[in-house]
């Protein structure tokens, strides 16, 4: 393995200093991910900055009603903060259907936002890819790519994102919190991730020292019946072939808001905007949630091997919808 | 002597769990030398080729790196019978993963990072990988040992056609990989023209034998030890490139070096379950009694060496019809060697088999049991030899008791809870009796203390246990008083830990040895023993591995019940039953944990386990454990393993058959049988994950 610095940084200006935006400086949170990749040669930092003991790892209420999970929360630790299962259950339902949970005792809240892609041809360097080697092409693409993408692909790169925590936090209108050396700033989680693109090599829209310190849970979304539902190849311990969260807003049998992110499906949580608008403001039905999930997912342009992804999220969705609407939902 | 006669059969647990349980056991990586060096090996990233070049420069620069082996520099070898070994001997590449050079550092970090700075270029050539039932190069391989090759019966083509039922379905199952928890590991090191290596293996004797020949020495200069050994399922069944590679390293820095695998390696070079294509006829009259039996199968082998599954062989044994055809052809590719993989043949061959009996019986509106039972037999259709024992129906109707299985309705997609649709599904299983010869040695002290030295090996399943037990009641002493060496190529030779053999060829040895023994120390009642004891031996060669007048095989029934989610098409097994009737069982515990340990392999093969052969690449895609999924614990549901004693006087002194296997063999059958009674819908390609599931038209 390739030598490199270890940094142990014990405040937010520490750590971003030590960083100083440097293209081979990393920062290292739980290292569930970032240690294998370096383990495979995908990673290959200079410097490693390691976060986990910075001061962000607390779940708290904000004077606005939000609430706020710092970077360093363990993912077993968020699942299980009453307030996170209190007020936003989704997030609770999402991170305990990730990994395992010896995983979940390590990963953390920023590095769960930060992992990358598990499509097999990015992690071995003995094949092509434009994620990890821009240029070298995709291997996937007329590969094995049963896992792989169906919305928003590019030439360039088929990979999809693999957390289930952030597809709840796209569900939930969540923001992701950044300090940078020019200072401290917020981005919504669904335009956090980005589409591949013609730069699959970039993942998100982090700059580069810019640390993640923490998620904001929206007061607005506090409370409402949400629910995340993930298929995979094994009960446990498996991505997702598909994931679905919801947040469903329904009074006086009106859909007020219904807030649907899909997992397992593109390079990031995917957040169906063409299924909300078609169900605000309608009465909650089985066909209206068909109607609307069909609509989402008709961009979809699945690949030779993975068109069971769209029927599969159609399921999951409308399944979902159906059970947060209960009775108010006519069949 | 009143409580030492039930030392077997009884549940006592096993000797070295405390250890591995504190972590104090050592396996073949944690034993390091003074001066041990690290080895860390360079996979080929062609799928056939030769190497043009090897630029070990860089690799060299980094600090602490000691040496480059490559086919340039690497010490030669005598031509080994099995071709995977000739590691580093020439520039040829028959597969991608083929290793090409190996890196030896002073740690482990160093080792690696020159491994990634070694420059290999190729002379590459088209490379074929993709295994199709219609292949040209598709040959029936050479009968050599009876079972890898075509046997019929009559004439199956012409009796098929002209049965009032039929059944011809065809199946497939995927690559799939042993994957043991410990990866495949070994420390060398050679002392005054000696050579000593810990390996991870499930023979050492054998390993000893292979490795005196590669380095051709005598047996004397080679000592093998594998004391403690993190499973196998047959990776470790015969010596693997990396004991080699460690003693070629070395040899050649003249300093111990240890090597251990990388998981992801391990797919393209300790072998792996080939793929198989099954076209399975069933022919039979209006009331189930078959006719005509056909089984064809296609498997692939590398360019390296034909390694057959003989996936058709237990077609052979299971039920009788005046006319069959049991065919195995192999289509050698540029793709890693396959080898064994617990019940190689066995396992693709009866979930083929078995799920094409429940097709016949839900045509013919039979149940699936009564249809079995309707042809069995007491005599082997193959061979026409009576069956030693065969307890089939009785774990049948064992099996159907313990399950419940009359309140099952029979009609498909009768039962549901909300969106999940329930089904309950049969298969029999089966796997042959084989055993060879082992030698064996048992000493008594004056301190009351006795012990058994055999070189067998414990691969997680007890044998140290149970060879005491056996040992014990030979004796007739306390099981306490017995202390069992294994684990040692200087210990007396033995055969591996494979085949499910292990326990009838150690234990046959053992229980000679004991018996020798306990007569002797009867003719000197009284009298003191010397302090070196008094000691007996044994060599089984000659009975052991006597032709038989019977046909001898264990058999079994597994009974499974699934849960098909219809908006997920994720499919989970609720319970999972099998009813063995495998001999005498000489420890109830450890026999146990075999069976519900190779059901939930089983289960893996069923629902989750296989891997994908990339066409352009040449690689088995689903290299670690979180792309290949083994069966988590929240897949493995509700298990039981129960058995029915036999009394079979043809097998061994103990009275056992092997246990180890069968509990894989028919599983995966059982629940695809179930997803069908649960959804109506037969799915013929394994393993059963959603997108199958729902793609099959739930």
């Amino acid at each position: 393995m390739k030598p490199f610095r270890y940094v142990r940084a014990y405040s937010v200006e520490e750590a971003t200093t030590a960083h100083a935006g440097r293209a081979n400086s990393r920062y290292l949170g739980g290292g569930t991910n970032l240690v294998d990749l370096m383990k495979l040669g995908v990673e290959r930092p200079e410097r490693l900055i390691d976060v986990s003991r910075l001061p962000l790892d607390a779940v708290e209420e904000l004077p606005d009603g939000s609430v706020r999970a710092g970077a360093t929360v363990r993912n077993s630790d968020l699942a299980a903060h009453p307030l996170v299962r209190e007020r936003y259950p989704v997030l609770s339902r999402a991170l305990l259907a990730g990994a395992s949970g010896q995983l979940r005792n390590v990963a953390t809240t920023g590095g769960n936002l930060l992992q990358r892609t598990r499509c097999p041809y990015f992690q071995d360097l003995g094949k092509p890819c434009n994620k990890r080697e821009p240029g070298t092409g995709c291997g996937a693409r007329d590969g094995v790519h049963r896992d792989h993408a169906v919305l928003g692909h590019s030439r360039l790169c088929i990979a999809t994102h693999p957390s289930d925590m952030a597809v709840a936090l796209a569900a939930l209108d969540a923001r992701v919190e950044l300090q940078g050396v020019r200072g401290r700033r917020t981005l919504p989680v669904t335009e956090f991730h980005r589409l591949p693109g013609d730069r699959p090599d970039v993942d998100t829209e982090i700059e580069p020292g810019e640390l993640i310190t923490g998620v904001l849970l929206p007061a607005a979304t506090a409370g409402l019946p949400s629910a995340y539902r993930k298929a995979r190849d094994r009960a446990s311990y498996a991505f997702a072939l598909a994931s679905v969260a919801v947040v469903l807003d329904i009074e006086d049998s009106v859909v007020r808001q219904a807030r649907i992110a899909f997992g397992g499906l593109a390079h990031r949580p995917w957040r169906a905007r063409h299924a909300e608008r078609a169900l605000q403001g309608g009465a909650p039905s089985d066909e209206a949630f068909r109607q609307a999930v069909d609509a989402e997912l008709s961009a979809a342009e699945p690949l030779r091997d993975n068109s069971f992804k769209v029927r599969l999220a159609r399921n999951l969705a409308c399944d979902v919808l159906r059970r947060l609407a209960g009775p108010a939902s006519a069949s | 002597m009143p409580d030492t006669a039930s030392a077997v059969g009884a549940p006592a647990g096993r000797r070295e769990g405390p250890q591995k349980v504190a972590g104090a056991a050592r396996y073949a990586a944690e034993h390091t030398p003074e001066g041990c060096a690290y080895a860390w090996p360079v996979p080929a990233t062609v799928a056939r080729g030769t190497v043009a070049s090897v630029d070990t420069t860089a690799a060299l620069e980094v600090s602490g790196v000691i040496e480059v082996l490559t086919h340039l520099n690497a010490p030669r070898l005598e031509e080994p019978d099995d071709a995977t070994l000739a590691v580093l001997q020439d520039a040829r590449v028959p597969h991608r993963g083929w290793y090409v050079a190996l890196v030896v550092a002073d740690t482990l970090e160093a080792a690696r990072e020159g491994a990634a700075a070694v420059r290999v270029t190729y002379d590459s050539e088209p490379h074929d990988v993709t295994l199709k039932a219609d292949h040209p190069d598709a040959h029936v391989p050479e009968d050599e040992d009876g079972t890898s090759g075509e046997h019929t019966r009559g004439d199956a083509e012409d009796a098929f056609a002209a049965a009032p039922a039929r059944v011809d379905v065809s199946y497939r199952v995927p690559p799939l990989h042993n994957h043991p928890m410990e990866p495949h590991a070994a420390t060398a090191h050679w002392q005054d023209g000696r050579l000593t290596a810990h390996d991870s293996s499930q023979g050492a004797t054998t390993v000893r034998d292979v490795l005196a020949g590669l380095f051709a020495l005598p047996e004397e200069q080679v000592t093998v030890v594998s004391e403690h050994v993190g499973g196998g399922f047959g990776s470790k069944g015969t010596p693997r490139p990396h004991v080699v590679l460690a003693a070629m390293a070395a040899r050649m820095t003249e300093r111990p070096v240890k090597l251990v695998l990388p998981r992801r390696h391990l797919p393209a070079v300790v072998g792996h379950r080939s793929p198989t294509l099954h076209r399975v006829r069933l022919g039979a009259k209006e009331d189930g009694t078959l006719t005509s039996v056909i089984h064809e199968v296609t498997a692939h082998t590398s360019r390296v060496k034909e390694f057959v599954e003989t996936a058709a062989a237990a077609t052979r044994v299971m039920y009788p019809s005046p006319h069959a055809r049991t065919t195995h052809r192999v289509v050698p590719l540029d793709v890693p060697s396959p080898s064994w993989m617990r019940a190689p043949g066995e396992a693709p061959g009866m979930y083929a088999l078995e799920s094409a009996m429940d097709e016949l019986a839900v045509n013919l509106g039979i149940d699936p049991i009564e249809l079995r039972l309707r042809n069995d037999t007491r005599t082997e259709p193959d061979s026409s030899k009576p069956f030693s024992s065969r307890h089939l129906a009785e774990c049948l109707r064992e099996g159907a008791r313990l399950f419940g299985w009359s309140e099952r309705d029979p009609r498909p997609r009768s039962r549901s809870e909300g969106p999940v649709l329930v089904g309950s599904g049969v298969a029999s299983a089966t796997y042959p009796v084989v055993v060879a010869p082992s030698r064996a040695s048992a000493h008594a002290y004056p301190d009351g203390s006795f012990v058994v030295r055999v070189n067998a090996t414990d691969i997680g399943t007890g044998a140290r246990t149970v060879l005491a037990q056996v040992a014990a009641d030979a004796l007739r002493v306390p099981l306490e008083s017995v202390r069992t060496d294994i684990g040692s190529s200087d210990l007396p030779d033995a055969p591996l830990a494979g085949g499910s053999s292990g326990t009838a060829s150690w234990g046959w040895a053992v229980h000679e040895a004991c018996t020798r023994l306990a007569s002797r120390l009867a003719g000197q009642q009284g009298q003191q023993l010397p302090p070196e004891g008094v000691g007996a031996t044994a060599d089984t060669e000659g009975t052991a591995d006597a032709d038989s007048d019977y046909a001898r095989h264990a058999f079994g029934a597994h009974f499974a019940e699934v849960g098909v989610d219809t908006v997920s098409g994720e499919v989970r097994v609720r319970r999972l039953l099998g009813v063995y009737a495998a001999g005498r069982i000489l420890n109830s515990r450890t026999a146990r944990s075999q069976f519900i340990g190779a059901m939930t392999m089983g289960l893996g093969m069923a629902l989750t386990e296989g891997s994908t052969m990339d066409a352009a690449f040449g690689d088995f895609t689903e290299a670690d454990l979180a792309a290949y999924h083994v069966p988590a614990h929240a897949d493995v549901p509700a298990i039981e393993a129960h058995w029915i004693d036999e009394d079979d006087p043809h097998l061994n002194p103990m009275g056992s058959k092997g246990i180890g296997e069968i509990g894989i063999v028919g599983t995966a059958a059982a629940i695809g049988n179930a997803l069908h009674h649960a959804t109506g819908r037969r799915l013929r390609e394994l393993p059963l994950t959603p997108d199958r599931v729902l793609t099959g038209g739930l």
